[in-house]
Formats: C-alpha cells, sequence, structure tokens
C-alpha cells in the first residue's frame, strides 16, 4: 500500500492551477479558496496519516448554490474533486490529489431543524456527529450512531463511510438512521432523496449513497432519525481469563435473547493500555475483558443485568462489576473509548484495523493473529464491537525504523484476509478508502466488483468525484458498459419448461 | 400463453437469464407468485419461475444470521426462526388475505418487495436487515454483494438497492438475512374515539416517550368499529407492564381506554400488518402512502374530500393504507396530489390489471432521481430482460 497508485496526474489541469483558482474565486469569493501550500498543509492527509497530499486547491464553500457552482465547473473542465468532512477518516477517503480540487464542507455546521414530533432533524454536513446529539439532548432525545470519533467527525463523512459505534448493534449504523439526503451530483444538479418518511419510492439510492464514500455525490444535507433517550442504562465490566471463554459468553448472551445496547470486548494489551491512561479501574489480571450496556427501564435493565452476570459467571468469569452510577458507567466506558489514543501513548505509532468475522471465529482469528504477530515480530493491541463481530487489530510500529511501516501494513493485509477467508470481510466501518482499495480482490471477483463500479458510472461517469478510491482498477465506463453476451451465441437452455 | 423456465439451482438460473440476455427476450420474474399482481402488467413471452430454488442453507442463531435459495417459502423459514425464539425484525406482512394468493410468499419476494409491517418504526424495513446476496444481473452474468455480517462496508451495499427493486435490477439465487430473538411477550394500550388529528398527536406523544413502543397505528371509525389508537409494548414481562402503565399515564388525558392481553394484542398486529381490514373479498382498489407521520391525517382527509374511501394509519401516521373505488383509476389524480402536499410517496398495491395498465402503480420519481433510476436500471439490466415495465413504464 505504501506504493499506492493514485489516478494519473493531469498535467493539464496542474499548469492551469491558477487559472482555476481565479475561476473558482469567482464563485466562491474571499478566504473560500486556498492555493498557498502552506495553508492547504492542514488538508494533506486525513485520520491515515501515512498517505500524504497536497492538493491542487481547497475549496471551502458556504452555499449549496456555490458547491454546485463549484462541481459543475469542475465537471466542464474535467477536473477531479475530494469532498471531505472533518478528515478523521481511517482508510484515506479524503486524502486529496494532485490535480483535484478538495472540497471543504466545514462551514456546513448548522443544525436546521429539529422535528420532535416527526422524531428527526435536519441538519448540514459539516455539523459534527456529537452535536446532533447535543442539539436534541436537552428534550430527552439522541443520535444513535456514536463513532469514538463523534467529537469531530462530520455527519457527511458519518453517511460516506456508513460510520457505526458502540450502539449499533441494538441501534443500527448510520445506514439504519438516515432519512433523506440532499446531494449534489458532480454534475451541479442538486437531487433530494427520501425526508421525513419511511423507504424509498423506487429504487433506494439512500441505501446506496450512504457508505459510498464520497464517490457518487457530495452530501448537502441529512435528515436523522432521532430517539428518545433510554430510560436508564447501566453497564457490566467482565473480565475472562481467556478471549475464547469471553467470546462464548457474547454468543451465549445473544442465544438467551438479549440484545443488549452496547458488547465490546478488549484483549490484555489494549486493556494495559487503556488502564494506563484513564485509570478506568479494568481488571489488569485477565486475557479479555467484556463490557455490556443494558439499557431501558430500570426493572428491564436489572433483569438483564442479572442475566448477563450469570452468564458470565458460567463462563468462567474472574471478576464482574455493575456500573452503580452514571459517574461509573461513564467510567467503564472511558478506558474503551480512548482505547486508540491509549495504545498510541505505547508506541510510537499504531495502524487501526477494521475487519469483521463470524463471531464464532474470534479464537482461531486472535490464535492466528498471535501467529502473525510473531512472525512480524510486531505487537498488536485488539479491540473489538463484540456483539457484531467487528474487530480492531492495532498493530504497533514505529514509522523512524525503516521498512516497518511496511511491515505492519503487510501484516494488517493478513489480517483483512483472514477475515474474509473465515467469511467476514475487509471493513466493518472505516471504509475501503486507498487503505483497502488493493485488498477488494479478496472478497470480491472482477464481475462483482464490475458491478459496482457500473454504479458508479450511473452517478458520475466520468469519474471525477473522489477517484482512486474504494476500487482497485478503475474502467473506463464505456467498456464497463459494453456486453459480451451477443444475439444467438447461447443455446437454449436446457432446463425444465413448461 | 407464454412459456416458463423452471430452473433448479443457481447453475441453470444462470443458463437461463443469459440464454434471455442473449436472444433479448424479457423475462416476467416470479416465486410463488404471490405479489404477480402488485405492479404494472406486462405480459412476455417467457416468465422465469425460482420456485425450484428453495431450502435454508445457513441458520446460526447465536450468530443471528441465516442464508436460504432464494424462493424459499417464508413459512418455512418463520417456522424454523420461531423454533429458536427469533424472527425477522421488520414484521414482514402476508398479503394472501389482501391479494387473494394462497401463501405468504418466498423470501425473494419478501426483499424485492421491500414491504416492512408496524414494526418498522423501531427495527427497520427489509432492507435494514438485508445482508448478502448473490444472484444474475441482466448482463447475464454472475455477481455477489453484501456478506453474512452486519458490519460490512466493504463496497457499495448493492443490497439496499436490490430490495425494493421488484426483480428488475438483478434475479437473486441466495440470500443472507439478519435475524433477531423475539420478544417474550406484548401488550397493546388502546384509546378510543380520539380524530385522526389526537390520535396522530398521541401516537406522536408515545413515540417521544422512553416507552419504546414497538407498533402504533389508528384505525378511524368504521374500520373495526369505533375509532380505535393502538400502541403496542414488547419485551420482558416486569417490562411491559411497567412501560404500558407508564404509557398509560402519559396519555390518561386523551380518552377512554383499555389493554390488549397478549392473544388479542398479536391477533390485533396481525390485522394491522397485513391489512386485513381491507382483505374482505372486496376487489376496491388499495393504495399504501408513506408520508411524514404528522402530515397523515392531512393526506387521508384530502383524499376523503374527493373519494369515498377507507383508510388507517401504521407507523404514527406515517403509513396510510387507503381502500378507494374503482372509478378514476382508483382516485388515482387525488391520492398523488394529496401525496405531493408532502415528500412522501403512494403505490397501488391491489387494483385491477385494467387500473394497473393505465396509471403509475410507483411514485413516479422526480426528474433527477428519474434519470438516476433510469441509470441504475441500464447499468444492471442494459437490454431491460428483468421485468421490464414492472416498476416504470420505460424501465
Ligand atoms: C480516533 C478515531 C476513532 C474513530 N472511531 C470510529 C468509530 O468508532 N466508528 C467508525 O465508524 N469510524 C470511526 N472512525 C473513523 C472516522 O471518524 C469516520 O469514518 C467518520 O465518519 C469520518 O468523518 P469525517 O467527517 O472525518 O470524514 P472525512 O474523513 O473528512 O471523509 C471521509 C470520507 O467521506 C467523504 N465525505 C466527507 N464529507 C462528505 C460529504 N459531505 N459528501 C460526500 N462525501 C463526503 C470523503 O470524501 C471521504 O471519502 C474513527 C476515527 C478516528 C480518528
Amino acid at each position: 500500500m505504501s506504493n499506492l497508485k493514485m489516478p494519473e496526474v493531469d498535467q493539464t489541469t496542474l499548469s492551469r492551477r491558477k487559472q482555476i483558482a481565479g475561476e473558482l474565486r469567482r464563485i466562491v469569493p474571499g478566504e473560500g479558496v486556498i492555493d498557498e501550500t502552506e495553508e492547504m498543509r492542514a488538508y494533506e492527509s486525513d485520520g491515515l496519516t501515512a498517505y500524504k497530499q497536497i492538493p491542487l486547491l481547497v475549496v471551502l464553500p458556504e452555499t449549496v448554490a456555490q458547491i454546485s457552482e463549484v462541481l459543475k465547473y469542475a465537471h466542464d473542465n474535467g477536473i477531479k474533486v475530494v469532498p471531505r468532512g472533518a478528515g478523521t477518516s481511517l482508510s484515506g477517503g479524503a486524502l486529496p490529489l494532485a490535480d483535484g480540487i478538495l472540497l471543504g464542507l466545514g462551514k456546513f455546521n448548522k443544525v436546521l431543524e429539529v422535528d420532535y414530533q416527526n422524531r428527526c432533524a435536519v441538519v448540514q454536513p459539516g455539523v459534527t456527529n456529537l452535536a446532533i446529539t447535543q442539539a436534541v439532548q436537552h428534550e430527552g432525545f439522541y443520535y444513535a450512531p456514536d463513532p469514538s470519533s463523534q467529537i469531530a467527525c462530520t455527519i457527511g463523512g458519518n453517511i460516506a463511510e456508513n460510520s457505526g459505534g458502540v450502539h449499533c448493534l441494538k441501534y443500527g449504523l448510520t445506514t439504519n438512521n438516515v432519512l433523506g439526503l440532499e446531494i449534489v451530483l458532480i454534475t451541479g444538479e442538486i437531487i433530494r432523496i427520501g425526508g421525513k418518511h419511511l423507504d424509498s419510492e423506487g429504487y433506494d439510492l439512500l441505501g446506496l449513497l450512504v457508505g459510498s464514500e464520497g464517490l457518487l455525490g457530495v452530501v448537502t444535507e441529512v435528515t436523522v432519525r432521532i430517539l428518545k433517550s433510554p430510560e436508564t442504562a447501566r453497564a457490566v465490566l467482565v473480565g475472562f481469563p481467556s478471549s475464547e471463554d469471553a467470546g462464548q459468553c457474547v454468543a451465549d448472551v445473544i442465544s438467551a435473547g438479549i440484545i443488549a445496547g452496547g458488547m465490546e470486548m478488549m484483549d490484555e494489551l489494549a486493556i494495559h493500555a487503556a488502564e494506563e491512561f484513564v485509570q478506568a479501574g479494568y481488571p489488569l489480571d485477565v486475557e479479555a475483558l467484556l463490557i455490556v450496556e443494558l439499557d431501558g427501564p430500570e426493572a428491564e435493565v436489572d433483569h438483564l443485568i442479572d442475566r448477563v452476570s450469570e452468564i458470565a459467571k458460567k463462563n468462567k468469569s474472574v471478576s464482574i462489576r455493575v456500573s452503580t452510577s452514571e459517574a461509573e458507567r461513564a467510567n467503564f466506558w472511558a478506558g474503551r473509548k480512548a482505547a486508540f489514543p491509549a495504545v498510541g501513548r505505547i508506541s510510537p505509532d499504531y495502524y487501526c484495523m477494521d475487519g469483521t468475522i463470524p463471531r464464532h471465529q474470534l479464537p482461531k482469528v486472535l490464535a492466528r493473529m498471535n501467529e502473525l504477530s510473531k512472525t512480524y515480530d510486531l505487537r498488536v493491541a485488539n479491540v473489538f464491537h463484540a456483539g457484531d463481530g467487528n474487530l480492531h487489530p492495532l498493530i504497533l510500529y514505529d514509522a523512524n525504523v525503516p521498512g516497518e511501516l511496511e511491515k505492519a501494513e503487510e501484516f494488517g493485509a493478513d489480517i483483512l484476509t483472514l477475515c474474509v477467508e473465515v467469511g467476514g470481510v475487509l471493513t466493518g466501518e472505516h471504509g475501503v478508502g486507498v487503505e483497502k482499495r488493493d485488498l477488494m480482490p479478496a472478497m470480491f471477483t472482477e464481475t462483482d466488483l464490475n458491478h459496482q463500479q457500473r454504479v458508479k458510472c450511473a452517478f458520475d461517469p466520468d469519474g471525477l468525484l473522489n477517484p482512486g478510491k474504494v476500487f482497485p482498477e478503475l474502467h473506463r465506463c464505456a467498456e464497463l458498459g459494453r456486453m459480451h453476451i451477443n444475439k444467438g451465441q447461447v443455446p437454449f437452455p436446457d432446463i425444465p419448461r413448461f | 400463453m407464454s412459456s416458463t423456465l423452471k430452473p433448479e439451482d443457481a447453475t441453470q438460473l444462470f443458463d437461463a437469464v443469459k440464454w434471455a440476455v442473449s436472444e433479448e427476450k424479457p423475462l416476467d420474474i416470479h416465486g410463488l407468485g404471490t405479489k404477480r399482481t402488485i405492479g404494472r402488467p406486462s405480459q412476455h413471452e417467457f416468465s422465469l419461475d425460482l420456485s425450484g430454488l428453495t431450502g435454508v442453507t445457513l441458520y446460526e442463531p447465536e450468530e443471528l444470521v441465516l442464508s436460504a435459495r432464494a424462493a424459499t417459502p417464508r413459512a418455512e423459514v418463520e417456522k424454523l426462526l420461531q423454533d429458536k425464539n427469533q424472527e425477522f425484525a421488520f414484521e414482514p406482512p402476508n398479503f394472501a388475505g389482501l391479494l387473494g394468493a394462497d401463501s405468504g410468499g418466498t423470501l425473494g419476494g419478501m426483499i424485492a418487495s421491500n414491504l416492512a409491517g408496524p414494526r418498522r418504526i423501531k427495527a427497520g424495513a427489509v432492507r435494514d436487515h438485508f445482508l448478502g446476496f448473490s444472484g444474475v444481473s441482466g448482463r447475464g452474468e454472475t455477481f455477489k454483494s453484501g456478506g453474512r455480517v452486519v458490519k460490512n462496508v466493504t463496497g457499495y451495499d448493492l443490497p439496499k438497492v436490490i430490495a425494493g427493486s421488484w426483480g428488475t435490477l438483478a434475479v437473486v439465487s441466495d440470500v443472507t438475512l439478519k435475524v433477531l430473538p423475539a420478544a417474550e411477550t406484548e401488550l397493546t394500550f388502546a384509546l378510543e374515539g380520539l380524530s385522526d388529528e389526537q390520535a396522530v398527536a398521541a401516537m406522536s406523544e408515545a413515540l417521544q416517550s422512553s416507552c419504546e413502543v414497538s407498533g402504533v397505528a389508528h384505525l378511524p371509525e368504521g374500520v373495526i368499529g369505533a375509532a380505535a389508537t393502538v400502541l403496542r409494548i414488547e419485551g420482558i414481562g416486569p417490562s411491559v407492564e411497567y412501560r404500558l402503565d407508564k404509557l398509560a399515564g402519559m396519555l390518561k388525558e386523551a380518552g377512554p381506554s383499555e389493554k390488549l392481553a397478549e392473544e388479542s394484542s398479536k391477533e390485533l398486529w396481525r390485522c394491522v400488518r397485513d391489512v386485513s381490514f381491507f382483505a374482505d373479498g372486496s376487489k376496491r382498489p388499495v393504495w399504501r402512502l408513506s408520508v411524514p407521520p404528522m402530515d397523515g391525517p392531512k393526506v387521508a382527509q384530502a383524499i376523503a374530500a374527493k373519494c369515498d374511501c377507507r383508510w388507517f394509519y401504521d407507523w404514527a401516521g406515517g403509513l396510510i393504507w387507503c381502500e378507494v373505488p374503482e372509478a378514476d383509476n382508483g382516485c388515482e389524480e387525488t391520492v398523488r396530489a394529496a401525496v405531493a402536499q408532502t415528500t412522501g410517496h403512494a403505490t397501488l398495491i391491489r387494483a385491477s390489471q385494467a387500473i394497473r395498465a393505465a396509471v403509475d402503480v410507483f411514485q413516479p420519481p422526480a426528474p433527477g432521481l428519474a434519470v438516476l433510476s433510469q441509470n441504475l436500471k441500464s447499468a444492471f439490466d442494459p437490454k431491460g430482460i428483468l421485468n421490464p415495465g414492472r416498476m416504470y413504464a420505460e424501465a
């Protein structure tokens, strides 16, 4: 991946940089167009910091009309565009292109409407995930998907990545919590999809847009579902002598018909790093830690806490603590939520992976990961959305040691292919971006990928929106459209006919 | 008379579609055919009968996942789930009664129609539980998308567009769905005699509480007798009782009320789900309108002002089922004008062939959306082989 191949740089565009800046300034006046290299450095990478690229120009529009004009201009002039929210993507989705306009949506930071009666909020794409909850929490409401990056990441980025959080097991991912979108196509055309009602009138374009990583359209307005906060929430912190036991406990909880608000697992290295960082009171003599949160009415939560504790005991738990106050519950989570930065403190660099596996494969995958860790001579810490099988192995490395980044990346690729081998997928919530782009063939055939790319062609036939992301190979749309079956070539099938 | 191709496995399915693509022969695609009367009528020389593609291929209750061949009968799968106290959380309707079919159809049909029942407001629609598939596109090529895990953002989410595409983008041979534990018990709180506006306000209030209501419907006077506003609570016993009492306390000013015990509650919600109130042997057209919940009464009344209709609300007012006279093509213009006051949409679920041939059965998309939809159709089915014309005249 370090020798990442990006789409060929268009020299004509590069040579016209000044002129393009001038023309964009006519659309977005004042400070809205940045062309000083030093100022553009703030945008050179996203959360996948191993990759850096100064964009052609940065444009920070303030109105949807400006976005539409910028895109139309780019389209008419064959210039690539990379949308960007807060730049927290961990897969390089917002990585700039040398010959591409970086379209920053940070100025779209307003909550436009809160409609409690219809239980939804209409927001601009640059509003942060947490700001949506903050806008409605005084009425006891919240927006359910809660990525750990929620203070910073934008709802536009969440839409693009179909982001998840620790509460997704019960309340769904971004895609299950969005009702409507306004998008601008690369042609500048503004399209509205959905609204305050449920389900789409024809093809589910909303479902397609969520998780499309900025390749289909620029999101300019979002209508999300808001929910009433549960009456109470309590968490149980359970320590296990082995991750097998912890994994079996998760399976038994689910088999008992209990869908927890959140169910998170950490391994020894992650537990120690987190405890050192935030002093959450985690047990240090266990190999695996499980946090199970139950939410709902008090009677229900108490009842379920007891059942989960019983199940944990049957699975050889060595310590069980039930939160008795909001502060204690928050503290249980503090360690988990800070797991990435905590690991960042015990290693010069870390590389965060994001595969999903069928849960029962956990012991096999962890064992194999330990072997790989020895082979590559790199440590790995694991945090795990245990309820839904989404693994976040954090590979510890030192970028200053020559070759170590490459080694970490190879290790990471091995882990992800392993996830696919056991029936899982390459990415659970961080997206393909540039990071997993070249691994896509591990999961999909060329025909599978071509069917996906034709969707891209349906929205952006010239491939100007965020090219170089998601697909390992970019085919021209004309080539993809060609049919390979011709009249008279295929005999009548030898199958039952009536 | 059309000729029917009946593949017995995925390979034969592939052969059949590939042949149809090469000969440019459009196919009418069906499983058990229980929803054949939904959509614009079409008569093609060949039909593709998928009912040979059956069988559950994977069911892991503790992983909350089930895979099956596309034409596996729903009844078979639902029995299997029930034995493990699980279910499809989106409560798919069974329109056998409403449409005069002889069963609840297949998994493939359930997915292709993306029709969800009362629990839609809490648990999502079919599309929210459809994890992955493999099938054959109108290019005569086998492809897959998605997977067997819930957390998956690897590539575009094609299961979303396949759900609700009525077989116009790909013929699906294998599907994987998320399943969930069924609630231990349920109760329903019913308010009597509310007007539509009062009902929608009460339903909204219930959903703005932390009572986790899982079904919210209003049956205006005449649907089953006096007007009834019904709110369902599901879960474990003590919690259900507690939340029902809380709800009753909250809504005590709203009017006289009663509690329905588990069995009557189940029966009632089955009727709401299956639109059984309009399954009385009548052939009158039935529309399904999805609108912002608070706009429900306004839309229903706009239709009632011009047509002699019956209606009821599910989804707290957001879903209107409206039965209309045959005249004026099932009040098409009136219904379309009423729904146009909102962002919502209307689909004609039951109507004679003549009416379905004369009007748009599905909501005509706005111009920009229409182009994207047409592009998508061409991307998957460039020669228009798969159920052409079923959703839109030109696609
Ligand atoms: C410490 C940390 C913790 C994290 N934890 C989680 C987690 O728990 N769960 C999770 O799912 N993710 C997590 N992430 C990943 C990341 O925060 C999410 O992917 C997030 O949704 C990205 O939002 P953003 O605004 O930063 O988008 P960016 O990084 O700016 O962009 C991401 C992608 O979205 C596109 N995009 C952005 N805005 C728009 C728009 N308006 N229209 C069209 N395309 C757009 C970009 O082109 C790019 O492809 C974490 C990241 C970090 C750094």
